[in-house]
């Protein structure tokens, strides 16, 4: 299978991280272990016939089966079709990063300062670091969204989101 | 007579001050989640449904279906203006609009493409006006075997017409199935799935997946490719409508053409996405000139613009008369109405008469006001794509991260929609489909619960799905179009075919190479 030579990176701008196939694996892997979780969940709940019909596992576990079963043939899907192109290139991979670590941080920080400040701070950081705008604008922007935002959900559709010690401060 | 009549009741329910205000306030914001990559039509629905929990159902679903109208009428700005299909159904668009535009004719591809988009709606309603009530009327007979059988023929159906791999099809469906189940089951009482955590108690909801799903995976796809907008100018004046409007006519066979195939893919959770493709190709077919198609033929911007349009309506069809929807946004809007305390269903014609002729009345209301709003302000929302990625995508990453909060006012959720949104980030570049998740994820308790409805009265016999020849039929069916299917799968796989349409029914901005 490994037989064949690597010759996508000479058509992708950038090396790539994981290959296609790669990637169909581990997902193929990691449904399939979804699956078997769903099956024994539902197995020890009872997944049979009781007197007054089916059992509550009854319907899910066979969801798992059916799963688990399609992830097989994705898994010898990926293998045959043994796609080296790029699932992720480096340069790619910078770019989701860019995003995807300050979006955990930005959530992490929610439970503490509140959604407002905390997305001021994102928006704001965000525009200065990767946008590589002054960080006044940046600054600004943020609180403008923020306050926006406050605007539309406390007082306008009062929905309250969750806040932190500044808008106590403010006695909301 | 009846049916008209409560639909004139229906266009007065809509145009009052309120109604009214509320459906052009949606066409915008839904021209806005449009054109805005990462918020779509199912997410841009699902982040607002929370805000109109407290509002009368007639208003929200104006309002929310009007946010739909606006985000099928936005997606072709950012494909003909700027190459970049703002929504999945818009892909075929590009085809033609960009290149159109590139030639200086962007005005008459913008026409165009609006004005097919308000055709196939006209027909998509016009279908649903006519249709809709004798299929809910049919439906009144059914009890749990015939609703299981329907249930079961669209998830069928979803795995027969899916261009994805079946074993993906299948993958993504019964997942949504599994976290479906999860939390407390209504029958038996029993917890399923939880492993002692209380957050799951209440299960997936599937505004949150949603969100994720659909936003957070788009942004990420979209920066991906590292987006530099450098669009075309859009400027419309009324004399570049008229002369378009004008060359109609010439159109009328591929209209009706995109028109029926869109109707057939809304009804069939075939999607919007796949109807615009099968538009594009039909109308190539047809064509005279074919080798103009690619280079600018307006026939190849009405084409799919008017099947992705017939089919996102026509998706509202058995949404509204069976409480089966045809599309993730139609599941969306149908995960709405349960939450307005609305029972989904053919019922609905009967017991909630003025909210269902005030969604279709606003369906007509909508697509016209749309079809003008879209046409006054097209350099407005293109200069929308002009406000740089690194504020709008914070901005957009925020807006999901409240959507999620407010389904359930829980924290937990932001973290859900982060999961589902890496989730979908790579399913969708592995070709794993989206929409059955999420209708699998809507329709998995209704689904089991008419099943083992039928279960108990048959006492645990199969034979209860072909007791009578409505539900036989139906069964049947769906088991012949299944097996229909995977067999047909299986021929694929002994005798390939080339895979020209594979990359076609894959995600919107699949990156090309």
């Amino acid at each position: 299978m490994n037989s064949q030579e690597d010759i996508d990176g000479s058509v992708a701008p950038s090396a790539a991280v994981i290959t296609k196939r790669t990637a169909e694996i581990v997902v193929g892997i990691v449904v399939a272990a979804f699956a078997l979780l769903a099956i024994v969940s539902n197995y020890k709940l009872g997944a049979g016939w009781a007197d007054d019909g089916p059992q509550p596992g009854y319907f899910p576990m066979r969801m798992g089966i059916a799963i688990f079963l399609a992830s097989l043939v994705v898994l010898v899907q990926a293998l045959r079709k043994n796609d080296r192109s790029a699932f992720l290139e480096q340069a790619q991979a910078k770019l989701v990063a860019i995003v995807l670590l300050p979006l955990i941080v930005y959530i992490a920080a929610v439970q503490f300062i509140g959604i407002y400040v905390a997305s001021a701070l994102f928006i704001g950081i965000f525009m200065c670091l990767v946008g590589k705008f002054s960080w006044y604008r940046s600054a600004l922007t943020g609180v403008i969204v923020s306050l926006v935002l406050f605007w539309i959900f406390e007082i306008m559709f009062t929905v309250p989101l969750p806040k932190g010690p500044l808008e106590q401060l403010f006695g909301y | 007579m009846d049916d008209f009549n409560a639909l004139l009741n229906g266009f007065a329910t809509v145009l009052s001050w309120h109604n009214g205000g509320l459906m052009i306030v949606g066409i915008l914001l839904g021209i806005v989640v449009g054109v805005l990559p990462g918020l779509g039509g199912p997410n841009g629905v699902a982040i607002l449904l929370p805000l109109t929990f407290t509002m009368n159902p007639t208003s929200a679903i104006i309002l929310l279906s009007c946010i739909y109208w606006g985000a099928l009428f936005g997606g072709a700005i950012t494909s003909i203006l700027f190459n970049i299909p703002g929504e999945a159904w818009s892909v075929a668009t590009t085809f033609d609009g960009y290149p159109l535009a590139q030639q200086g004719r962007a005005g008459e591809a913008l026409t165009s493409a609006f004005t097919g988009s308000f055709i196939g709606a006209l027909v998509g309603v016009l279908m649903i006006t006519f249709l809709a009530p004798l299929v809910a009327k049919f439906a009144l007979r059914f009890g749990p075997p015939e609703f299981f059988a329907v249930y079961f023929l669209t998830f069928a159906s979803f795995i027969g017409m899916g261009k994805e791999s079946k074993a993906k099809i299948v993958i993504a469906m019964c997942i949504g199935f599994v976290l479906a189940a999860v939390g407390l089951d209504t029958i038996s009482g029993q917890l399923r799935m939880t492993f002692g955590a209380p957050q799951l108690l209440r299960g997936f909801d599937f505004l949150v997946a949603v969100i994720g799903l659909f936003g957070i995976s788009e942004i990420l796809i979209t920066i991906e490719e590292g987006l530099a907008f450098r669009g075309k100018n859009g400027k419309i004046d009324l004399k570049v409508v008229f002369k378009t409007w004008a060359t109609m006519p010439r159109h009328f066979a591929t209209l009706l053409r995109s028109s029926a195939i869109g109707c057939w893919m809304g009804i069939t959770p075939g999607g919007a996405t796949a109807a615009s493709f099968m538009g594009y190709g039909v109308a190539k077919k047809f064509a005279r000139d074919q080798d103009s198609f690619g280079k600018g033929n307006i026939a190849g911007v009405l084409a799919p613009e008017t099947a992705a349009h017939a089919a996102g309506t026509s998706a509202l069809l058995p949404m509204l008369a069976l409480g089966i929807p045809g599309s993730a946004t139609a599941a969306v809007l149908l995960g709405g109405l349960m939450i307005w305390g609305l029972q989904p269903g053919p019922l609905l014609f009967v017991e909630q008469k003025d909210f269902v002729w005030g969604l279709i009345a606003s369906m007509y209301l909508g697509n016209l006001s749309g079809l003008i709003i879209v046409l006054a302000t097209v350099p407005l929302f293109a200069a929308i794509l002009r406000i740089p990625f690194s504020i709008i995508a914070p901005a957009i990453l925020v807006v999901c991260a409240i959507g999620a909060f407010t389904v359930h006012n829980a924290q937990f959720d932001i973290w859900l929609m982060l999961a589902f949104g890496i989730v979908g980030y790579v399913f969708k570049k592995l070709d794993y489909p989206l929409a059955p998740l999420v209708l699998a994820l809507v329709l998995g308790d209704r689904a089991e619960d008419a099943f083992r409805q039928s279960m108990l009265a048959s006492r645990g016999g199969l034979g209860i799905f072909w007791s009578n020849g409505l539900v036989g039929t139906i069964m049947t069916l769906a088991v012949a179009g299944l097996g229909w299917s995977l067999l047909g799968s299986l021929r694929e796989r002994f005798f390939p075919r080339a895979a020209v349409t594979e990359s076609a029914g894959g995600g919107a901005t699949q990156p090309q190479g």
